[in-house]
């Protein structure tokens, strides 16, 4: 809003001429809310009325018809009935579990080591973090074309480097199994997500106290003491950023899973938004996509209370 | 066109996912003398084609005309989203495969209303356009599958393409040696891999509208038999029809199934010297049943404006008149589907000649079930791939994707 700052000036100029007390007051209140009031059309358009559709689109027989005719009748729980009794939906529910459990510990784990490691200073520690960044910027599904050809099971030079090695014979079917291609998913998204966790963990490791860090040595604390004690707890609130974001952009996943494996082989890595898009936008069932989406924003909303209460927790009540 | 998965659209499908819920419009100017059309030519020299040709049509008329492209995969999704904001173009391009869903929502014209001359057309293009025995869209060249080959590596096996499936397991073992298996096919879980399956599923007697007829079974069982033997590599599974080609380009594959888009890659690459064949047949005799594809024009309903249906309707017949017909399957390398034009387009082109013999036979995937065939299509993606990877015996597996197919129809 480009008016706001001059028109702020403005009523606050006038205000310092305003004789009377208690109508400045009232003008400043009223104004103060006129502040909040852009956040709150923006809230309302781009977040609750979707969100209000997307509910409403799972209780409708949504289909292309709707978008030519307007009308979508409501049919009751009929979309969630036969979402919920889809064997899928219970299995893709699982991968995403999985999923998200297993990229999460391995990104956090590899991330917070990496930015431990760098925080003790040395030579080329910048350009090597640089580099380290790099998976964060390729856009998602250039790297998946990428490790498409790494994990290839005849010509990949995963199974190249393994078979070199005398790991293995025949090559892992990295992609081509479904019992290894969840796994194989969840490698490649660990890699995706290291930079980040590195970075914004990185960034809380510079705000702990140097001094803290003194202290300890002279006590004689040992490196791993230290860490528990010291580096750990005063980390904790940007863990839970990490860990929170991390989650929101995990459970969601779509673009990786299809470029990847488009949800195969045999189903083994159909997850909650491979199922959404193939129920939407393959099947056209809008109504039956929406149950699938809001299931996914039922865990995200559950997982951000619990951030909300964890920051508040750690940031005070926010005053 | 049955094409390769495009990457870009997983990025434009999340973005839709929300832009399909908001009321989002973009009306085009209602310029009499102007006909649009949205179609998916985003490559600049498909799109300078595409224009070429409506030009050609739109100039004697002295009309114009407008192209909107968009990724093949947002067709669908950009025309419903046009459509609820009553701002569809005048001409729609759609992959046949999804005629159906719109020509379902009778927000499309009958073609014969406006005027559309829709005789000398090969059967199986007349189907690919039909829905419910009415004709909504017309294809002006499509597209099938046949069984591509490298000559040389044929030669030195002492090998001729097979005819045969058994004959077809048999040269693809012995074309298998060192880095190179002997055949590549997509089975990948999605529209190419069913593309892929159903010569095989149909050929023997197979039937999509009831999947455990019990005799799709040894289409199954002819591919797992393949990657069992080896001859053809178990990452087939996650092989879109563009990796096939890639590797047959590699020369890691002796054969392959594809479709004649890939001509124009084949052709500019000069590693492998390959020729084109029909599509081996459970017995010796039969006919191969390969599935059609290719996109079909259509002209949505205008209740505003009859005269720019007739508009649609006038560019359309120019479009699909032999001469026209024949250039542009010449230039798409796809077979000209009025009967006269595919002649002359055989005999221009003796190398892609068994595209057109594939195409007289072949079959519509919606001929049969309409608007469920996404939900088919999906189960029996679910059929091959659960086969393929040991999770499920041929028989059981169809009997799952009837069940599955049956549940969509709810």
């Amino acid at each position: 809003m480009s008016t706001a700052p001059s028109s702020a000036t403005a009523t606050a100029r006038a205000a310092a001429l305003a004789p009377k007390p208690t109508s400045l007051r009232g003008r400043r209140s009223v104004l103060r809310r006129l502040f909040v009031l852009p956040a709150l059309v923006y809230m309302a358009l781009f977040f609750g009325y979707p969100l209000v559709r997307n509910v409403l689109m799972s209780f409708q027989h949504y289909t292309p018809k709707t978008y030519f005719t307007g009308e979508a009748p409501f049919n009751g729980l009929d979309n969630w009935r036969a979402v919920f009794s889809d064997e899928l939906f219970a299995h893709s529910l699982w991968h995403t579990a999985v999923f998200t459990i297993g990229s999460l510990a391995g990104q956090f784990t590899l991330g917070l080591a990496l930015a431990v490691f760098f925080s003790r200073r040395f030579r080329l520690s910048g350009t090597i973090r640089a580099v380290l960044l790099l998976p964060w910027l390729v856009p998602m599904v250039v790297s998946a074309v990428v490790w498409r050809r790494i994990l290839d099971q005849d010509h990949g030079i995963l199974n190249s480097a393994l078979q070199a090695l005398g790991l293995t014979d025949s090559g892992v079917p990295w992609l081509s199994s479904p019992s290894v291609a969840l796994l194989s998913a969840i490698l490649v998204n660990i890699w995706i997500g290291i930079p980040f966790n590195m970075v914004i963990l990185y960034g809380g490791l510079q705000e702990i106290p140097r001094e803290l860090y003194e202290a300890a040595s002279l006590d004689g604390a040992s490196p791993w003491r230290t860490f528990r004690s010291i580096t750990l707890p005063l980390l904790r609130p940007v863990v839970t950023v990490v860990l929170v974001l991390g989650f929101m952009s995990t459970v969601k996943i779509l673009d990786l899973i299809l470029a990847l494996t488009s949800g195969g082989p045999a189903d083994s890595t159909q997850t909650l938004g491979t199922v959404t898009y193939q129920l939407s936008f393959l099947q056209l069932d809008f109504g039956q996509g929406a149950v699938v989406g809001n299931v996914l924003i039922l865990i995200s909303a559950v997982f951000a209370v619990l951030y909300l209460r964890a920051n508040r927790a750690d940031f005070g009540t926010g005053k | 066109m049955q094409r390769p998965a495009r990457r870009t659209r997983l990025i434009v499908a999340a973005a839709a996912a929300l832009s399909a819920l908001g009321p989002t419009g973009c009306a085009t100017t209602p310029d009499p003398g102007t006909v649009t059309v949205l179609n998916s030519a985003t490559d600049a020299a498909e799109h300078d084609a595409n224009q070429e040709f409506f030009d050609r049509c739109a100039k004697p008329l002295g009309l114009r005309v407008e192209q909107i492209s968009v990724p093949a995969d947002t067709v669908a999704s950009k025309a419903l989203r046009m459509a609820s904001s009553d701002s569809l173009t005048d001409i729609l391009e759609l992959d046949g495969s999804e005629l159906p869903q719109f020509a379902g929502t009778g927000g499309l014209r009958p073609l014969n209303e406006i005027g559309l001359n829709t005789s000398g057309f090969s059967d199986s293009a007349t189907s690919l356009g039909s829905h419910d025995g009415e004709q909504y869209g017309v294809a002006r060249s499509v597209n099938s599958l046949a069984l591509l080959y490298n000559k040389d590596m044929l030669r030195e096996a002492g090998a001729e393409p097979p005819a045969t499936w058994d004959e077809l397991r048999e040269t693809a073992k012995k074309l298998t040696s060192g880095d190179t298996y002997g055949m590549a096919f997509s089975a990948s879980p999605n529209a190419d891999g069913v593309y892929q399956f159903l010569p095989f599923f149909w050929s023997g007697g197979g039937d999509e509208a009831q999947l455990d007829n019990g005799r799709g079974e040894a289409a199954l069982e002819l591919w797992k038999n393949m990657l069992d033997d080896k001859s053809v590599s178990a990452s087939a599974v996650n092989w879109n029809q563009q990796d096939v080609n890639d590797q047959f380009v590699a020369g890691r594959a002796a054969m392959m199934i594809n479709g004649p888009w890939q001509v124009p890659v084949l052709s500019e690459q000069d590693e492998v010297d390959w020729a084109v064949a029909t599509i081996p047949v459970p017995e010796a005799g039969q006919d191969a049943v390969p599935p059609i594809g290719g996109t079909v024009m259509a002209v949505p309903k205008n209740e505003d404006g009859p005269e720019r249906e007739r508009n649609a309707a006038k560019i359309l017949n120019c479009l699909n008149e032999e001469e026209n017909q024949l250039a542009w399957g010449e230039r798409v390398n796809n077979v000209p589907t009025r009967a006269a034009a595919a002649g002359r387009y055989a005999a221009e082109n003796p190398e892609l000649a068994p595209f057109v013999d594939l195409v007289a036979t072949a079959r519509s995937r919606t001929a049969q079930v309409g608007t469920r065939w996404p939900v088919i299509q999906d189960a029996l993606a679910g059929s091959f791939q659960s086969v393929l990877t040991g999770r499920s015996e041929p028989g059981a597996a169809l009997k799952r994707a009837q069940s599955q197919a049956a549940d969509g129809e709810k």
